[in-house]
């Protein structure tokens, strides 16, 4: 416990103390503190442990780049797990409890994993439990592994609608850069939006302060605002700009007080990259203990919340930017050593004891900082400040597709111009001190004039900083992960060369911080090694997003629901007032029976009352597309494997649809209301796609101005009265004569009471059927209709689960069930077209392929089997004798109530010739004998079709 | 998320589309005189192009049918044109 608080300064309120709890123990901060500032301020040093080897991790850094503290925060709202304490604001009352760690991180029973690590290398899990049975192993390691808990009870709430915006410039980044941009652009009236993922605007400046064009900065930055504003931008603080998308669609995550996360999705005409940079650690025996913190948080922590890292400090660096850091911390009351590892640089601020030339080689301690090695002599020190130099913050212009060149000055991989959209300036261009990201940033956001002034110039005289690997102890490049210097060795020595490999073999940069700190090490270790140059080596491909998003804030409304939002039929509300029950059918949201009871049980009651009586179905979802032209009947001759252009006005045909390929892709009836107006009546499932084979041969192969394709499923209301008294019924129902007395394969429309009707004598179920269709605003008229004559005729409302047994009955198919990916129509039953029609039709040819024409196809039978229940859909059938050989699968199967006993159908190499052949079908080790019919096991003659 | 553009509907979002064919790639007729490997050969072998590419794509709430030249690197579109149909 080395950090403590300021008696004043920072931007926390200190009027409002908040209680909070860490690992149980209870401990306190004030409003305006993030949970890292406040752990900082008060709290224990260890706040987790690394992932594989159980090491004492404590806070490193001051956002996203934060490998260590991450906490799973327990709110009034439930648990959230995995936070990173430097980016929530603390709240009273908040319970955090450390990750990867039992029972806490601070006595944590796997750091005996650290004693192990001599056996432990990279690639230690490939090469042990692969070769011992990852099956074995698995269970323990994934309950080793991981970070939070997932609390399965808590459903966060994310109804934040997703929101698309545009504007005329889009500035990532509100620091310096960032504000001078935003402020030269809105000055000449563009919309800018300026986004930040911190609490306020200001970024460095925050706690860098500076004077600009001869005032505070916030002066400056209040300015920007207003200006942004009244140009009518936006200023969106507390927002994380996580992904650059194909053109130009950017992600942006933005935290909102007391409201639900929101997900914005933004096109700017012109973008400006001003993201700034993060700071690098530096690498010295034990660089990961609890206590070793980046220089720019510490000053971070001091400035904005009054939180001073420790006592007695050691800061290593090799730039002057660590100047103002170590004089701040001596004016706080720190003792502070500056160790720089240049011969020369600037004076010795006020209080700071100087060593120039100087190298810190090792940190001191168990489980946190007890001490340095600085130029091999010991310094007293309860915290090691580190500042390795920088890393521009380049994702999102990688991620865009933008390339990157080496600045030796800024020791830094920056944008290469002209191979990405955007406009970069500032730390993010390797623009480092504020006059240059003013400067940069006025010019990227077209700043005609001169740009900003700021007070102090000059640049941070930095010298490259690199892991030593003659220096010994372990030293790490990727604290989260637990990759070392030697593990770079190791994959280097072991040929995993490429950055690509080195990451997957070693998990560099693998963690959730995704290697803000890690990878530029590991990068340069790697250079070192195999004596490549650092743009030779390359980096690893940067990809969205650029801090873990949660996947509710993604998804927004998209959940439940309305994930996958089901199409519902008009009359749903009048199905459910009859005790429906509804399922899923194809997309369509449809009654499978009607009642209570066990749902089998009054499928069988509801098909032997649409055998006996007469049933009422809702076959609305049944696809209604009509084609209409002097061109239309030419059309469906070639999309068609059933020729249309014969068909009579007012009669209707059963077809099949196939693709290019041959295969079966829908059947269904289509009507000819005119000489030139068809309906495709497709089945529900395949509307969409059979339209598109119409509109592309419309549209590619034909005339598009002599057919017009129109889709109005959703336009009309059908039902269907199926059974022997489906007539009576539609009598009663007032339905006109003309209509009732319409031949099987007829179709008429007409008016019937005021509105229009269509009337088709098509049956699904093999008995006598009238499909009766109404546009829809008439649906209720039409039930209310055939309701007020049903219970005369003992007409009952069926769910498809019954009008399933009755299609199945008659050996009707359902394209997808009783077909699959190899059915052509001739394996069903339907060889005329294909050796009669002499004209083009699609997917003619495959028809005649050599496996086309095979005598062993799969084909379309019905079976019979022994005892009262189904065979299992998706059994195989082998022969009785001879080689245990799959020769086909059962498609549909259920109990008829008709014909009591199970029926099924099966497609069967060469089913065709086997009529009557006994069979096994075998499931899961169980079998049946099974015998082989024709698939129609249901009135064959006919003869119910007419009544 | 690309924004492609339907000449019929003007600009949308990638996900209201669907990749339909390369274009100009015709159908061999009359099939019945085609070989059962060229007729393969239509079916199912497609070009890949890195760069530069001319494709049919379908909008598919209006069923537009058009050909977009792309470049499938840069992800620039340089033209949609609508199909000409068969008098067009």
């Amino acid at each position: 416990m080395s950090g403590w608080r300021l008696p004043s300064d920072g931007g926390i309120d200190r009027d409002r103390p908040l209680g909070f709890t860490f690992d149980g123990q209870p401990l306190s901060g004030f409003e305006g503190d993030t949970l890292a500032s406040a752990l900082l301020a008060s709290g224990p040093r260890i706040l987790g442990r690394s992932f594989k080897y159980h090491r004492p991790r404590g806070l490193w850094g001051m956002g996203g780049e934060e490998p260590n503290a991450i906490l799973d925060v327990t709110g009034p709202e439930g648990v959230t797990p995995n936070v990173r304490a430097t980016q929530m604001r603390l709240r009273d009352g908040m319970a955090l409890a450390s990750v990867n760690a039992a029972p806490d991180a601070a006595r944590d029973r796997f750091g005996i994993m650290d004693l192990a690590h001599r056996f432990l290398p990279a690639g230690f899990y490939y090469k042990t439990f692969m070769a011992m049975g990852w099956m074995r192993w698995e269970p323990m390691i994934r309950r080793m592994a991981g970070l939070g808990r997932v609390d399965p009870g808590h459903h966060p709430a994310a109804d934040a609608v997703p929101m698309n915006a545009r504007c005329d410039l889009l500035v990532i980044g509100a620091g310096p850069a960032g504000l001078a941009a935003a402020r030269a652009a809105a000055g000449q009236g563009r919309a800018v939006w300026l986004v930040d993922e911190a609490g306020a605007v200001g970024g460095s400046l925050r706690w860098r302060g500076g004077q600009i064009d001869g005032g505070d900065w916030r002066a400056f930055a209040s300015e920007t605002v207003t200006a942004v504003e009244a140009a009518g931008g936006r200023v969106m603080t507390d927002t994380t700009l996580w992904g650059a998308f194909d053109h130009g669609l950017f992600a942006a995550w933005q935290r909102r007080e007391g409201q639900p996360d929101r997900h914005w999705r933004i096109r700017a005409a012109n973008v400006v990259l001003a993201a700034g940079a993060i700071e690098r650690p530096l690498w010295f025996a034990n660089n990961d203990l609890p206590g070793v913190m980046s220089a720019e948080a510490a000053l971070h922590y001091l400035r904005l919340y009054g939180a001073v890292a420790g006592r007695n400090i050691v800061l290593a660096t090799g730039n002057d930017a660590s100047y103002p850091v170590a004089a701040a911390l001596a004016e706080a009351g720190a003792r502070v050593t500056l160790a720089d590892a240049r011969a020369d640089g600037p004076a010795a601020p006020e209080g700071v004891e100087l060593l120039r030339g100087a190298r810190l080689t090792k940190a001191k301690g168990r489980r946190e900082v007890g001490g340095a090695v600085v130029d091999g002599g010991h310094v007293d020190a309860d915290t090691v400040l580190v500042s390795g130099g920088y890393t521009p913050s380049v994702h999102l212009w990688c991620q865009a597709g933008g390339k990157l060149d080496w600045n030796a000055g800024a020791d830094a991989l920056v944008p290469r111009p002209g191979t990405c959209g955007m406009a970069v300036a500032g730390a993010a261009n390797g623009g480092f001190g504020l006059q240059r990201a003013l400067e940069e940033g006025h010019r990227a956001g077209t700043g005609t004039g001169p740009a900003p002034r700021a007070a102090t110039t000059g640049d941070w005289g930095l010298v490259p900083m690199r892991p030593d690997p003659t220096l010994k102890g372990r030293q790490w490049l990727d604290p989260q992960n637990d990759v070392t210097l030697k593990d770079v060795k190791l994959a280097a020595q072991e040929g995993y060369r490429s950055v690509e490999h080195l990451k997957r073999y070693t998990t560099l940069g693998m963690a959730t911080d995704q290697g803000r700190s890690a990878n530029f090490a590991g990068l340069a270790a790697m250079s070192a090694i195999t004596g490549l140059s650092i743009p030779e080596t390359g980096t690893t491909t940067y990809r969205p997003p650029f801090t873990p998003v949660p996947l509710k804030t993604i998804a927004g409304l998209r959940r439940g629901e309305l994930f996958n939002p089901v199409k519902r039929l008009a009359l749903e509300p009048l199905h459910r007032n009859q005790g429906a029950r509804f399922r899923e059918y194809g997309g369509w949201l449809r009654p499978s029976v009607y009642g209570d009871g066990e749902e089998s049980t009054l499928a069988q009651a509801e098909a032997k009352a649409a055998r006996e009586t007469v049933g009422l179905y809702d076959a609305s979802p049944l696809g209604k597309i009509e084609v209409i032209g002097p061109g239309a009947a030419e059309l469906l001759d070639f999309c068609g494997y059933i020729r249309m252009s014969t068909l009579k006005t007012g009669r209707a045909r059963y077809g099949f649809m196939l693709s290019e390929t041959g295969i079966v892709h829908d059947d269904g009836v289509m009507f000819r209301l005119a000489e030139d107006r068809f309906i495709v009546s497709a089945s529900s499932s395949h509307v969409a796609s059979v339209r598109m084979i119409l509109e592309e041969a419309r549209q590619d192969r034909f005339d598009p101005r002599r057919s017009f394709i129109h889709d109005v499923t959703a336009n009309w209301v059908t039902i269907t009265l199926t059974g022997p008294r489906a007539g009576d019924l539609a009598h009663a129902a007032g339905l006109p004569d003309q209509m009732l007395a319409l031949p099987h394969m007829g179709v008429a429309e007409g008016l019937w009471n005021g509105h229009p009707v269509r009337v088709a004598r098509v049956s699904f179920t093999g008995d006598l059927s009238y499909e009766i269709s109404v546009p829809a605003r008439h649906g209720t008229a039409l039930h209310a209709r055939l309701e007020a004559a049903r219970a005369a005729h003992k007409g009952r409302w069926i769910g498809l689960e019954s009008v399933m047994i009755l299609r199945a009955e008659k050996g009707f198919i359902l394209v997808g069930k009783d077909t699959d990916g190899l059915t052509m129509p001739h394996d069903l039953g339907w060889g005329g077209p294909r050796e009669k029609r002499k004209d083009e039709y699609f997917g003619r040819r495959s028809l005649f392929t050599p496996e086309a024409c095979r005598h062993d196809r799969r084909q379309l039978v019905g079976l019979v089997t022994d005892g009262p229940d189904p065979l299992p859909v998706g059994a195989h059938l082998v022969a009785r004798d001879g080689p245990r050989r799959s020769l086909g699968f059962v498609t549909s199967s259920y109990v008829s109530p008709t014909l009591k006993r199970p029926i099924a159908l099966a497609l069967l190499e060469a089913g065709g010739s086997r009529m009557g052949e006994a069979l096994t079908a075998f499931q899961l080790g169980a079998t049946r004998s099974v015998q082989v019919t024709p698939a129609c096991a249901f009135d064959p003659e006919g003869g119910r079709l007419n009544g | 998320m690309q924004i492609f553009t339907c000449p019929f509907c003007g600009p949308r979002e990638e996900t209201e589309f669907h990749f339909a064919a390369e274009a100009g790639k015709h159908r061999p007729e009359p099939a019945e005189e085609v070989s059962d490997a060229d007729w393969a050969d239509y079916l199912y072998l497609n070009d890949a192009p890195k760069g530069a590419a001319r494709e049919v794509w379908v909008h598919a709430t209006c069923g537009e049918f058009f050909v977009m030249t792309r470049d499938t690197v840069t992800r620039e579109i340089t033209d949609v044109t609508a199909l000409p149909g068969r008098d067009g």
